[in-house]
């Protein structure tokens, strides 16, 4: 499936490091444009540091780790961000001295078609009605979108975001999914840590699986049936 | 004489007008800590020989380069701020994955060189610089003598914090600034430089001190322990507005020199102790300080 798109991450042989700890083991991996993509497995497998190492937030990464035809793997951290990346961190981070409006406007603009903030203010209308609150003070399903929002402001066309339902309502999760589709409509490229099997599967075109730091298992959107009981093993549902 | 209540005005304002000009120092010193450890979490020990720097910069700039109170107050600071980008580049930033301890030291290292090396070339006795022709005189007012570079002092120090208040708690900038103090990594993500804005923030924080300095070369003695004399209050100053908070920084500096123009009115024997005891009261009552959030 990816064969058919531009290209727009691709990680060969990816290890990373925390201090001493060996967290990856080798990744490969590969995002088409417009695909949606989630990383899958248990807690500790190393699907946010995944994430992290992408973005450079590792104590130490080796191996490639190409956006966008750019070889990142040696590049200062502040520097991955323009090639039109946004990472939504697993805690969130909102950040408390902050208003609503100052957290969604903060990040800078990494390419200049971003959504606009009407738009944003159309699609979450809670965070215009609370543009003043301090971030923080939101609900757990606001700050998400809020952290969500903020990202897609700036224009980045490759998602990074790690774990978005953790801890929501199921009502705030159906909404996060059709977000998430409408990006995907628009041609963004999303790559997804998800806990919530059944919320990343309907949406997604593919999946990795990920245990003890290597990717295990890549199963395609049309081959979850078939390949439902091994999933279960891998996951431990 | 003026009285009221059986309390010398003229006193009494002459002592208040004293702490107000001590407190608007404590705030200029104290605001450059606060923003330097916001963002690095390094408590500077070397503010107050920064400090004494920016009084030396402009006794040195007015003797050998002929350069006047009023350029100085912009030279100088720019001078000592840049200064500090040096510092934060090539002594902190090395060590600044180590413990915090080690940067701490570190700072208090750069200050007791440079007050030894000030007082080898000068002396320890002090020198004087005079007040700007501008500002010579004084202005009489009911209960007082105003000089006019005194109320200078207090104006210019107020414009100076609330400014620096303004620009971190409402601009943009100011925003990069507290986010970068709560989460780094998540801002180096979101594609911003924080490194850079590391250094800056220490050049703009020192650059508040030196800029304390050329203020108080005209009234006090411009001498090399005239740093370290100041810091030893400004530490508890800082400890009891809470470390961290910028308002705080400023309300507390100034409002400590009140306290302290006060004790010298009514109870002068107190006067050099009287915000150490504020200190021990609001750590016993509030530890994380007046404006400090509890941990």
């Amino acid at each position: 499936m990816s064969t058919t798109r531009p290209e727009k991450i691709r990680i060969n042989d990816l290890h990373a490091f925390y201090g001493e700890s060996h967290i990856l083991h080798g990744i490969d991996l590969s995002i088409g444009q417009g695909e949606l993509v989630t990383l899958l497995g248990r807690n500790g497998a190393g699907r946010s540091t995944t994430l992290k190492a992408i973005m450079s937030m590792v104590g130490r990464r080796t191996g490639s780790i190409v956006i966008n035809g750019t070889e990142t793997i040696s590049m200062p951290a502040h520097k991955i961000a323009h090639l039109g990346m946004g990472f939504c961190p697993e805690e969130r981070g909102i950040f408390s001295s902050l208003n609503v409006e100052e957290n969604l406007m903060l990040p800078p603009a990494v390419r200049s078609d971003g959504v606009s903030v009407e738009e944003i203010y159309d699609m979450f209308p809670n965070l215009y009605e609370r543009r003043y609150s301090q971030g923080t003070r939101l609900s757990g399903g606001e700050q998400q979108m809020l952290a969500l929002a903020r990202i897609l402001r700036t224009g980045a066309n490759i998602l990074l975001l790690d774990e978005i339902t953790e801890g929501l309502a199921p009502v705030i999760v159906q909404k996060l999914a059709q977000v998430l589709l409408q990006l995907k409509e628009r041609g963004l490229t999303i790559l997804l840590v998800e806990q919530n099997f059944r919320f990343a599967a309907p949406i997604a075109d593919r999946h990795y699986v990920m245990e003890h730091g290597h990717i295990v298992e890549e199963v395609y959107a049309h081959e979850l049936e078939a390949k439902t009981e091994l999933l279960n093993t891998y996951l431990g549902v | 004489m003026a009285t009221f209540l059986g309390i010398n005005l003229f006193g009494l304002f002459g002592q208040l007008l004293v702490g107000l000009i001590n407190g608007s120092f404590y705030a200029l010193l104290s605001l450059g800590l606060a923003i330097i450890f916001g963002l690095l979490k390094i408590i500077n020990f070397a503010q107050g020989a920064i400090y004494m720097l920016g009084a030396f910069g402009a006794y040195l700039a007015l003797q050998y380069l002929g350069i006047g109170y009023w350029a100085a107050l912009i030279v100088v600071p720019l001078v000592v701020g840049l200064l500090g980008i040096l510092m934060e580049r090539f002594l902190i930033r090395p060590i600044a994955n180590e413990d915090h301890l080690y940067s701490l030291l570190l700072t208090f290292g750069v200050a007791l060189v440079l007050q030894g090396l000030f007082t080898h070339m000068f002396g320890s006795s002090g020198l004087s610089y005079a007040i700007p022709d501008a500002l010579k005189g004084g202005t009489k007012l009911p209960f007082m003598y105003l000089p006019n570079y005194r109320a200078w002092i207090i104006i210019a120090s107020l414009i100076v914090c609330v400014g620096t208040w303004w620009m971190i708690e409402k601009t943009k900038l100011g925003a990069y600034l507290r986010a970068g103090t709560e989460n780094p990594a998540l801002m180096q993500a979101f594609g911003i430089n924080v490194p850079l804005m590391v250094t800056l923030t220490f050049g703009f924080g020192v650059a508040l001190a030196g800029f304390a300095g050329v203020m108080a070369a005209p009234v006090y003695s411009v001498s090399p322990d005239m740093g370290s004399n100041i810091l030893i209050v400004v530490f508890a100053i800082v400890v009891i507005g809470g470390m961290g908070s910028i308002g705080g920084a400023i309300i507390t500096g100034l409002g400590m020199g009140i306290v302290e123009g006060l004790t010298k009115y009514f109870y002068p024997e107190a006067s050099n102790t009287v915000i150490f005891l504020v200190m021990v009261v609001v750590l016993l009552i509030k530890p994380a300080g007046l404006f400090g959030k509890e941990a």
